[in-house]
């Protein structure tokens, strides 16, 4: 009887670690595998790698991943273009509007090749997962639905709503005015 | 007859007769002709003789009878329209641009024709203003390379056609120099200047002085490096190039430099006040208006703010970024330099646009230069010398000048730490004055000066250089002062060195002000209003809700009926602009550099549109 009660709890805390499992090193054919995305002709959207899906989509589930991805965020200066999501020459991410498509695959490509429209590639200075770190963390700034997982607090001036109150747009969402 | 039709080309029948009767003060109709470029006005002031210089370009003065807009002063000389009835002022043509996005540069008229440049991506249109809606004569729109877009940032931003001779000259965002047939709008040449993958960009538009067309970068923000270029105005070839940062060779600094502050005199300042190597991304870019002054045959440029903001990852003195330069435009040496942000530790840089102006000075007369810096003070600098003779507060600012006056020596300036919050520091990042030019009327003897109120909470944060992505380093909210409205026209009385009048604006005056010989002060706003005030009192005399806000500064000029038009241009955009141009989300205090939340009341305006908006008298 007792085992009957303590059991869920232990599943419930044994899934919490998962929630914040670290992964130090990515096994080489892991990371070569995780670059292969398939995106479509336009360049937004399209399937993600097959070893992504197998691994069960972690960067978007992981609390620290998501950590690393706001680390990097802050690191490689991508608050000088998109500010802590509201956007300054780069386009803002807390609306849910995206230029370029809001799921994985087109964040990841946007990141490492770049968008003509001013976005640098970053494919050149960042690990393909470090990529996906921070495409994972862009993609909580904008969630549509809120995630299971959020990275820890700012350590810097509180600009915006913590990303763990997601999702950062409720309702129906409007077009930003044009 | 030659004089006389000197005199008909250059001004308006009123001003000439004006300033035939005051033939004695003009220095000779002979040297005016020699010197089609120096435009002397002499007004009594106070017992004083304040002569205004307009260092216009040659092709305002010489073959531009309706634009007399000088690039330094701002004064223009017509008055059919003035202060006894701007009230009657109706709307007279509107062009559509068909555009969106900010517009930050001033229409040039010549003869006929009204020429405007739009912002990215930038195209040039030539207007014919006969018929009852004006008609496009010709207009150029070169393919744009989108990466610029990213790359317009932060602060001044402003395009405009020069003409000159038979030629207009344009810069464009994407790091371009051409040079057009006026009439034809045929291309004579085009130059690639900026490089963009390094974050450059060309955000000023380009200066004739001399033959030769000086062209300065833009880039702070991404790390570029300052440099300022002068191209041969017939073929478009780089004649030199001079950088803001780096050794004496690469900066013009030689025998002929002479600073006036003794600690500038060393050798390879550029490279020593740096950390290792940090001078190669360093910013100090060359983004504001240059001026040339054709009697000294000196350019004058600011140079912009050091790279990263953050102040603690460079240790020094950075020079020569925040500063202005004086120049010799044949070789790009230097002549001297003054700092005007020391460090500048909250990065408000030194590209605000500067006055020449030839006034007396404690009794002796000199050659002055105004510099209404971003850090809040107005600066008085001997333009022969580079002495810094004054420098005076002329909003509330908590910054102090370097060096505090003539004579003073700086202290070690305070830089605030990494991670560490400075909270209500006035004004902010974007400048007391900087984003739009202000103007001097020879006739008050004051200075329009076109200010902002902001404040900010400045978090330096750690940068590291990556070539082409931002170096910033800095977390930043800006927010309306404590007491008072985020804007103001401040009327300057150089000679008294205090503000004759102040008017509050609700929100800062990002655009350019004109002021005109019928005793007008005109200006935009970003929530879409044109105001003319009395250049005397400040007593607003007439105002229109247009449909955009406006970052352009007005012009006037006469058109080929012999009638005097104002132009405006509407288009919200540029640093001020920047949150309606890229759609930001005010939710985040930090967006735009701070100034998306700060700005986030402007009302939504009924329609967003580059237009060209035209007045005149009925």
């Amino acid at each position: 009887m007792r085992l009957v009660v303590v059991m869920p709890f232990a599943m419930l805390a044994l899934a919490g670690c998962q929630r914040e499992e670290r992964s130090l090193r990515l096994d080489p054919p892991v990371e070569a595998g995780l670059d292969e995305v398939r995106v479509m002709s336009n360049g937004i959207g399209g399937a993600p790698p097959k070893v992504y899906v197998a691994l069960g989509r972690p960067y978007e589930n992981n609390a620290f991943d998501l950590d690393q991805g706001k680390r990097l965020y802050d690191w490689f200066g991508c608050t000088g273009c998109h500010a802590h999501g509201g956007g300054n020459t780069g386009p803002a991410f807390l609306d849910g509007w995206w230029q370029y498509g809001a799921d994985p695959v087109s964040i990841f490509v946007s990141i490492r090749d770049g968008r003509t429209a001013g976005m640098p590639a970053f494919g050149r200075y960042l690990t393909t997962e470090q990529i996906w770190q921070l495409t994972g963390y862009v993609q909580t700034i904008g969630a549509y639905s809120a995630k299971t997982a959020a990275p820890s607090r700012n350590d810097e001036m509180q600009s915006r709503p913590s990303e763990n109150r997601a999702p950062a747009t409720l309702g129906a969402l409007q077009p930003p005015s044009r | 007859m030659l004089e006389r039709d000197t005199l008909q080309s250059v001004f308006p029948l009123g001003a000439a007769a004006a300033l035939a009767r005051r033939r004695d003060q003009v220095t000779s109709m002979g040297e005016l002709h020699r010197h089609p470029q120096v435009i002397r006005f002499a007004a009594k002031l106070r017992g004083l003789t304040l002569v205004g210089v307009l260092a216009a370009s040659s092709a305002l003065a010489q073959s531009d009878p309706g634009a007399q807009l000088s690039a330094s002063t701002s004064f223009s000389a017509l008055d059919e329209i003035g202060a006894g009835n701007v009230q009657r002022l109706t709307g007279g043509p509107v062009f559509a641009t068909g555009r969106f996005g900010g517009q930050a540069g001033a229409p040039s008229a010549a003869g006929d024709l009204v020429y405007i440049e739009t912002g990215f991506p930038n195209a040039i249109f030539a207007l014919e203003l006969a018929q009852a809606s004006p008609s496009v004569a010709w207009s150029y729109a070169p393919e744009p390379d989108g990466r610029a877009r990213g790359l317009s940032c932060c602060g001044r931003t402003e395009f405009g056609p020069v003409l000159s001779g038979a030629k207009l000259y344009a810069n464009t965002l994407d790091g371009r120099t051409v040079a057009l047939d006026r009439r034809s709008g045929n291309k004579f040449w085009e130059t690639k200047l900026a490089d963009l993958s390094n974050g450059e960009t060309l955000a000023s538009p380009p200066v004739v002085a001399d033959g030769k067309v000086l062209v300065g970068n833009a880039g702070d923000e991404f790390g570029a490096r300052g440099w300022i270029a002068a191209l041969d105005a017939e073929s478009g070839r780089i004649l030199w190039r001079q950088f803001s940062t780096g050794p004496d060779a690469e900066i013009g600094i030689g025998p002929s430099f002479s600073p006036f502050d003794p600690r500038d005199r060393g050798t390879d300042r550029g490279v020593a006040t740096w950390p290792p190597s940090a001078w190669q991304h360093g910013g100090g870019s060359v983004s504001g208006r240059i001026i040339y002054d054709p009697e000294l045959r000196l350019v004058f440029h600011g140079t912009g703010r050091a790279a990263p903001w953050d102040a603690q990852e460079r240790p020094g003195a950075n020079r020569w970024t925040s500063g202005l330069f004086a120049r010799d435009p044949e070789t790009g040496q230097a002549r001297w330099f003054v700092a005007f942000g020391a460090r500048d530790p909250y990065a408000r840089g030194g590209v605000a646009q500067d006055v020449l102006l030839d006034a007396p000075w404690k009794g002796s007369a000199r050659k002055l230069l105004l510099h209404p810096d971003g850090n809040g003070f107005l600066y008085v600098v001997d333009r022969v010398s580079g002495e810094m003779l004054a420098a005076d507060p002329f909003t509330h600012t908590d910054a102090s000048p370097e060096p505090a006056g003539p004579g003073a020596v700086a202290g070690p300036v305070p830089s605030p730490d990494e991670n560490v919050v400075v909270r209500d520091i006035c004004p902010a990042w974007s400048g007391a004055t900087g984003a739009g030019s202000p103007a001097f009327s020879p006739r008050t003897g004051l200075l329009y000066l076109p200010v902002s109120r902001l404040c900010m909470d400045f978090e330096p944060r750690h940068a590291s250089y990556l070539a082409g992505t931002p170096f910033i380093g800095a977390n930043i909210k800006v927010k309306p002062p404590k007491d008072g409205t985020s804007g103001a026209l401040v009327a300057w009385d150089v000679q008294a060195r205090k503000a004759a009048w102040s008017m509050n604006e609700p929100f800062p005056l990002a655009g350019g002000v004109l002021a005109t010989a019928g005793d007008l002060v005109l200006y935009g706003t970003l929530d879409g209003m044109i105001k003319a005030r009395d250049a005397r009192d400040g007593k607003l005399l007439w105002s229109f809700a247009a449909t955009d806000g406006i970052i352009a500064q007005p012009a006037t000029f006469n058109s080929s009926n012999g009638h005097q038009y104002l132009a405006v241009m509407t288009g919200l955009g540029g640093g001020f602009g920047i949150a309606e141009r890229n759609m930001l989300d005010p939710l985040d205090q930090s967006a735009g550099l701070g100034l998306a939340a700060a700005l986030s009341r402007l009302p939504t305006l009924r329609e967003r549109s580059a237009t060209l908006y035209l007045f005149r008298l009925p």
